[in-house]
């Protein structure tokens, strides 16, 4: 059952009362992460004076356009130059400011990852990377624009804050959190319109796990960690997995850096079998940073769901989630095979 | 600000070639570094430091001073010794420079240092960030000035350009940067590993107000400087013809000194050399 005391969106289930569907949240009501960035910088615009906003070309598409429509004096649209907007980023941080950065994720952090780590990371600067377009959900426009690597680039570098929001929600909630920090951030983000699993009532807070389905009664049989917006369908396996009599909790890693271990230790403690579940690349993914974690911590079988070192195609984002294996189904055969390997 | 006099030249000659000698010194301690291009900046670096800068030795986070990016990071060791002659740390820090647990890192790193604006190494940076300084110090009503430290060799890097292209569009008249022309990179001649050509006419024809000096005068960069502050509407560059290795005869204009230090026996004679400049 969804844990009501993080307040979630009762009406996930609305048009599938009887959990008969395995489709992608179909009637669900549906939102893109971007949106929520775009909410919530607008929002902390409004607040904080010193918050400026940094385009690449693509501030309708990435939702940079609220906050440069009502703060224009704080807007500046830098052209297809994504090596540029990192390092200018990084002097307007050095002058006490809170510089926000968007494009597409494949070109910010991918295109400029060098710049991130020198003028960024090592020099400690509040910029805020906002990478949107990331993963399967770009579909049609095929594997060259399909991010599955950001989450790897950016847990890897010293100082950085990652965060994968799973819903608009939660990407407004982490905008304005992270706007509040002196931290180099990245927020990775997707295109799509995707279930909406929060409401502005959850809590959030930069660092801290939640789980978000648990058992009616007792300890659960196994452990779903998943980021960003593919927990919808980790949340749906725990259904299906729960009808068949399998016990189930399902995590909200949505900050992938500092992660969250006192949770994923005391979660593989409790079940002693994990499925990991990303719109990323398995090596260097969210995964991995779990079982880096539970390696050292609590060593437990981990099974992962994500991209198995492939780049991406055309077509739409359902078609490609069950080509890429990482569809409900997917995670349900990856519980079921963990559960096979359990101690 | 506007004229130097005869003497207030003597002073600064004599503190390039004192920074010189720091320089040659910390390199051969170092064993390892870059010494034509920390050489060949000396003089303008004197200049900046000990007559053009808005700044507090004593005070380096002074919220109005003004800012100073080294892009290219390897030339370090004039920064590093003319800080210290300006009193910014001892100058006995200086033998520390590549030495674990030094704050002389072998590029710039704030985190060790943190008087200075940016780390720098990694080449074409230093540009994008002081526009972003002189954009910041734009909208929050400043009054400061941002000076760039470039190579001529960086301009291979494209982020540069972008970075020209943005100071242009937003009209950064707060901005100057400095191009250190001395025609050498680590692979050889400029102009043989990748023509730059003339660096003057392409930033005129990206927007820039240009000038061109003698990197060795004071008196012209001072000038050059001086126009620059006061032109409105516009970024301005001053490309500076450098001597690489300046003031140690046997090492000037020979790329080969471009990524190396001095031995013990160099450093002697070098100092030699130095002190009869005085």
């Amino acid at each position: 059952m969804l844990n009501q005391k993080l307040k979630l969106n009762t009406k996930i289930w609305n048009d599938d009362p009887e959990g008969k569907s395995t489709s992608y949240g179909a009637g669900v009501e549906k939102v893109a992460t971007r949106e929520g960035f775009g909410q919530g910088l607008l929002k902390v615009g409004g607040e904080d004076e010193n918050i400026i906003a940094l385009s690449a070309d693509l501030s309708e598409s990435v939702k940079l356009n609220l906050f440069a429509e009502k703060f224009p004096e704080r807007f500046i649209e830098l052209g297809i130059a994504e090596q540029n907007l990192v390092s200018v980023a990084s002097g307007i941080a050095s002058m006490g400011k809170i510089p926000f950065i968007a494009s597409y994720a494949i070109f910010n952090p991918g295109r400029n990852w060098e710049q991130i780590r020198t003028t960024i990371c090592y020099n400690n600067q509040p910029v805020k990377i906002i990478g949107s377009h990331a993963g399967l959900s770009v579909g049609p426009d095929g594997g060259s624009h399909q991010m599955l690597e950001d989450i790897a680039l950016t847990r890897v570098l010293p100082n950085m804050v990652v965060i994968s929001p799973a819903d608009s929600i939660e990407a407004k909630k982490a905008t304005i959190a992270c706007s509040k920090t002196q931290d180099p951030t990245y927020i990775r983000l997707a295109r799509n319109n995707t279930p909406i699993i929060t409401t502005d009532e959850t809590p959030f807070e930069i660092g801290k796990a939640q789980i978000v389905f648990l058992p009616e009664v007792g300890l659960a049989h196994v452990g779903i960690i998943a980021t960003g917006s593919i927990l919808y369908k980790a949340i749906q396996a725990g259904r299906e997995l729960e009808k068949k009599g399998i016990k189930v909790k399902v995590m909200n890693l949505s900050t992938i850096k500092p992660l969250d271990k006192e949770a994923i230790i005391a979660l593989a403690k409790e079940t002693k079998a994990i499925v990991t579940v990303e719109d990323h690349q398995i090596i260097g993914g969210m995964g991995s940073a779990v079982a880096e974690c539970l390696v050292e911590s609590y060593p437990a079988p981990i099974e992962f769901v994500g991209i198995n070192d492939k780049f991406g195609q055309s077509g739409t984002p359902n078609e490609l989630e069950k080509y890429y294996g990482i569809d409900t189904i997917n995670i349900i055969e990856k519980v079921e095979k963990v559960l096979k390997r359990k101690i | 600000m506007q004229n130097l006099n005869d003497e207030k030249i003597k002073e600064l000659k004599t503190k390039a070639n004192d920074i010189r000698k720091s320089i040659v010194e910390m390199l051969c301690e170092a064993g390892s570094g870059h010494t034509a291009g920390a050489l060949g900046m000396a003089d303008i670096f004197t200049l900046i430091y000990f007559h053009t800068l808005k700044h507090k030795s004593n005070d380096p986070s002074w919220v109005n001073r003004d800012r100073v990016v080294l892009s290219n990071g390897h030339i370090a060791p004039v920064l590093y010794a003319t800080m210290a002659h300006a009193g910014y740390f001892p100058k006995e820090e200086l033998m520390t420079l590549r030495k674990i647990g030094t704050r002389l890192q072998g590029h710039p790193h704030r985190e060790f240092l943190p008087y200075i604006e940016t780390s720098s190494g990694p080449l074409g940076e230093g540009l994008s960030q002081a526009v972003g300084m002189a954009i910041a110090d734009r909208i929050y009503g400043g009054n400061k000035t941002i000076y760039a430290l470039l190579s001529d060799g960086e301009h291979d890097e494209g982020n540069i350009w972008e970075a020209v292209m943005l100071a242009n569009k937003e009209k950064l008249s707060n901005l100057i940067a400095i191009i250190d022309r001395n025609h050498i990179q680590i692979g050889g001649n400029t102009e043989r590993v990748m023509p730059l050509g003339d660096l003057k006419e392409k930033y005129k024809s990206f927007g820039w107000n240009v000038y061109e000096v003698d990197g060795h005068n004071f008196t012209e960069i001072n000038n050059a400087i001086y126009n620059a502050k006061n032109n409105v509407g516009s970024p301005s560059v001053i490309v500076a013809r450098t001597i690489p290795g300046k003031g140690v005869k046997e090492w000037e204009n020979d790329y080969t000194w471009h990524g190396k230090a001095p031995n013990k026996k160099e450093m002697e004679m070098a100092l030699e050399e130095l002190d009869r400049n005085k």
